[in-house]
């Protein structure tokens, strides 16, 4: 299917990195260590599914990372506080929707560039939180370690939970009408508006869906270790960007799908153990992610070329 | 006044495409005169003045200046040999003072050399004081109003050694005191030996201020009178010269009940006049008008692009109010924008999600989007509008102008409107599928929906209409039958009373 070349592209590579691993150092096949990995990457995913959308309608957050400390250590202090995570999850999803709203007034409402308004606000929440809680660690009742199962379970609930979530909302990106308009206005604002649709409404949408995200993230991430420490998701937006634009998310907004990024984070996400397996020194991390993102931003222009050149 | 000619086209011609700006055009402009250049919306004269000044190579013909033969022009090259032209939006870096800007156009270039501010504020001041223009060399450009850019502009054409200075429509935004102090300045260039052409819309304009008049008309040119020789009807005449020579399609049912009534409509804040008119079921009502006599205004108001603060909508004998886009949907009205290219569809989304984009209410009942009602919905059009597409998969980006504007169609024409309004539905479209697009749009009026078609197409605003509106600085002036003549519909875009009283 040419639809989906670029993301089976992105599988490809993933293929090539895993059947390397395979041949050169099947140690890194063990499930129980794979299993924490992917559990891991959890959180992440769901956050860069919010940010891949806000990149769909043109905008970016490069505040999540911020949003997401924000979020877990509200969700730690009520946890801690012996609030059952029923009611933890709604409240962490409302904090994290609240602040995608303040976003998304301040980006679709007064038109300010959100790469702005997100900067400042990723550096007002990461200093108001530690100026509220002074640097202090949360500690986690052990009731909520793993949602209350034993850790493997925890774990598969953790990851089928994400991807579950990515399902419903790459579903709803293709078969809702407000899905339609996120691409729609991601690729021509003025024709959506043209069209009957509301930009700045389906802008402000985005948004707060990605706060919410980032609610929930933050509880799923809450839930795998004893504490929460407050500098837990810093970088995690430059992760979620790289995952969405590896996945063919283009950052011109209007193209991509939520799959991608899944394939994307994936790709992303195995490099790291994959080196520690082929005994390469780690300071290679960040070059290889970063020669990935070059590649996969130099594949969107040279298409962009091509199209433009017609 | 040197009789011998300073700038001289020969048989310029040039194609975009299919279409054919220019078809031959000859201009010979003479040092130390006014020579105005008229015609239509589409004559040719904006191209014409792209050839002269380098912007657009023409496809043949020559340009003389000076007695020598000017090839391979561009604008650098017209620039060197004094040619210079004042858009109606100045082209000026608003950041930077007016001394520098006009430093950045007039001081030699090389990256290294040393700024003498001194002298840059001095050579400043002496060109505006040249042009009698009163305005401190040391005011930012964006500070200035629209016609002291211009004057700017002037001074740097005329620091430039500017021999002929081009004028596209400078008094379009200018105030009647704006306007005279622009008239002096052109007198002032004519004495001191510059050749001035000089474009506009306003016959008055042009009588008193052109010594001879060339008049285009389809790309070519169709006369060269002194200004003695010729009074505004017989400009009137020159410009608009053919009847209606396509064959349009004949309208096919009588006109039904008031579809659209529009009562003082207008939207102040955009600069709007209110208009009242009325458009019945089945009736192509054709606006016309010169370009910016505020028809486009006039219909983003009816869509709700710019809501109305003034005057009412009346649909069906209801009185409908249009706040929005979206509540204009909701009571039957569809707007094709114009400028397709960049609004009128989505380029990257399919054609199909583009048909079914402003009609997801009716196509999908239930909310959700469903592939197959979609594509069976997107065929019915593509085959109804004979639009040629591999799919209705393929993103329309990749089809051809009039598909696309066939696509735009298609997407309002699912939303069942009872009032469609057409901008420029034909523009820049090749002919077979214009004269589809104008087939269609009798077709739809056939079934009932009032159509109001904004055209600046002459032969088509006259071909199409059951009724002609025309429009001037935002008002309805005139509103004519069937059977209006071009010269009846220019004479009063223009201004002008018609020589035969058609009341």
């Amino acid at each position: 299917m040419n639809r989906w070349i670029r993301e089976l592209s992105v599988l490809g590579v993933l293929g090539l990195l895993l059947a390397l691993l395979a041949w050169r150092a099947p140690a890194f096949f063990q499930l129980q260590p794979l299993l924490s990995l992917l559990a891991r990457e959890a959180p992440a995913l769901v956050v860069a599914c919010g940010v891949a959308m806000v990149i769909l309608v043109r905008q970016i957050d490069i505040s999540v990372g911020s949003q997401f400390s924000v979020c877990s250590v509200f969700a730690g202090v009520l946890a801690a506080a012996g609030w059952p995570l029923a009611a933890v999850v709604p409240v962490a999803v409302l904090a994290g929707g609240s602040l995608g709203l303040v976003n998304g007034l301040l980006v679709a409402w007064l038109g300010l560039p959100s790469i702005v308004v997100t900067l400042a606000t990723l550096v007002a929440l990461r200093q108001g939180l530690n100026l509220v809680r002074q640097g202090e660690f949360v500690n986690l009742p052990e009731r909520i370690q793993w949602l209350g199962l034993p850790q493997a379970q925890g774990q598969w609930l953790l990851i089928t939970g994400a991807v579950a979530l990515l399902a419903l909302l790459a579903w709803g990106l293709r078969h809702l009408a407000v899905g339609r308009w996120v691409y729609a206005v991601g690729s021509d604002a003025e024709a959506a508006r043209l069209a009957g649709i509301r930009p700045r409404w389906v802008t402000l949408v985005t948004f707060v869906l990605m706060g919410a995200l980032t609610g929930i993230a933050a509880v799923m991430n809450v839930v795998q270790s004893p504490q929460v420490q407050p500098l837990t998701g810093s970088g995690l937006e430059l992760k979620a960007i790289a995952a969405a634009v590896v996945g063919g998310v283009a950052i011109s907004g209007g193209r991509g799908s939520l799959w991608g990024v899944l394939a994307g984070l994936l790709l992303l996400a195995c490099i790291a153990p994959a080196m520690v397996h082929l005994r390469i020194d780690a300071y290679w991390e960040k070059a290889i992610q970063g020669l990935i993102i070059l590649a996969a931003v130099m594949v969107e222009g040279v298409r962009q070329r091509r199209n433009h050149g017609r | 006044m040197a009789e011998r000619p300073l700038l001289v086209f020969r048989q310029i011609t040039k194609s975009f495409g299919a279409v054919r700006a220019l078809r031959g055009v000859d201009l010979e402009v003479r040092a130390g005169e006014v020579h105005a250049l008229l015609g239509e919306n589409g004559a040719g004269k904006s191209t014409l003045i792209k050839v002269a000044t380098g912007a657009h190579a023409p496809d043949s013909g020559t340009i003389h200046l000076a007695g020598e033969r000017l090839e391979r022009l561009d604008p650098a090259l017209a620039r060197r040999r004094g040619i210079a032209c004042i858009y109606q939006q100045p082209a000026l870096f608003p950041e930077l003072s007016v001394a520098e800007n006009l430093a950045l156009r007039l001081e030699p270039t090389s990256a290294w050399r040393r700024v003498v501010w001194s002298e840059r504020r001095r050579m400043a001041a002496t060109l505006l004081s040249r042009i009698g223009a009163d305005i401190d060399p040391e005011r930012e450009v964006r500070t200035l109003s629209m016609p002291e850019q211009q004057l700017v502009e002037i001074a740097s054409a005329m620091g430039a050694g500017a021999r002929v200075v081009i004028m596209d429509e400078p008094t379009a935004s200018l105030t009647r005191r704006e306007q005279e102090r622009l008239f002096g300045i052109v007198t002032a260039l004519r004495r001191e030996g510059v050749a001035v052409i000089y474009i506009s819309h306003r016959l008055e304009e042009i009588l008193t201020l052109a010594d001879r008049v060339t008049v285009l008309r389809d790309g070519q040119t169709v006369a060269c009178h002194a200004r003695a020789e010729v009074d505004e009807a017989a400009l009137i005449r020159l410009m608009v010269g053919r009847e209606v020579d396509q064959l349009y399609p004949a309208s096919e049912s009588a006109p039904g009940a008031v579809r659209l009534e529009l009562k003082g409509l207008c939207c102040r804040a955009a600069g709007g006049r209110p208009v009242s008119l009325r458009v019945r079921a089945g009736e192509v009502y054709g606006l016309a008008g010169l370009v910016g006599a505020g028809r486009t205004e006039l219909a983003r108001t009816i869509f709700g692009l710019t809501p109305a603060d003034a005057g009412e909508v009346w649909i069906d004998g209801s009185r409908v109010s249009i706040g929005s886009p979206q509540a204009a949907i909701a009571q039957g009205v569809a707007y094709v924008p114009e400028d397709r290219r960049r609004h009128g569809v989505v380029l990257e989304l399919p054609v199909g999600q583009n048909i079914s984009l402003a009609a997801w209410r009716r196509i999908f009942p239930l909310g959700w989007l469903r592939g197959d009602r979609e594509r069976s919905e997107a065929e019915h059009f593509v085959r109804a509008l004979s639009i040629k597409t591999p799919d209705t998969d393929a993103a329309a980006a990749n089809l051809s102008g009039g598909n696309q504007q066939k696509v735009a169609l298609a997407r309002w024409l699912a939303t069942r409107p009872r009032v469609l309004v057409l901008d420029e539905p034909t523009q820049g479209v090749d002919v077979g599928a214009k004269s589809e697009i104008h087939r269609l749009v009798r077709r739809f009026a056939a079934e009932g929906m009032a159509v109001l078609l904004i055209s600046s197409d002459l032969p088509e605003v006259l071909g199409m209409s059951d009724r002609i509106g025309v429009m001037r600085g935002g008002e309805l002036v005139a509103e004519l039958p069937q059977g209006a003549t071009a010269m009846d519909v220019m004479s009063a875009a223009l201004g002008q009373t018609p020589s035969e009283g058609a009341a």
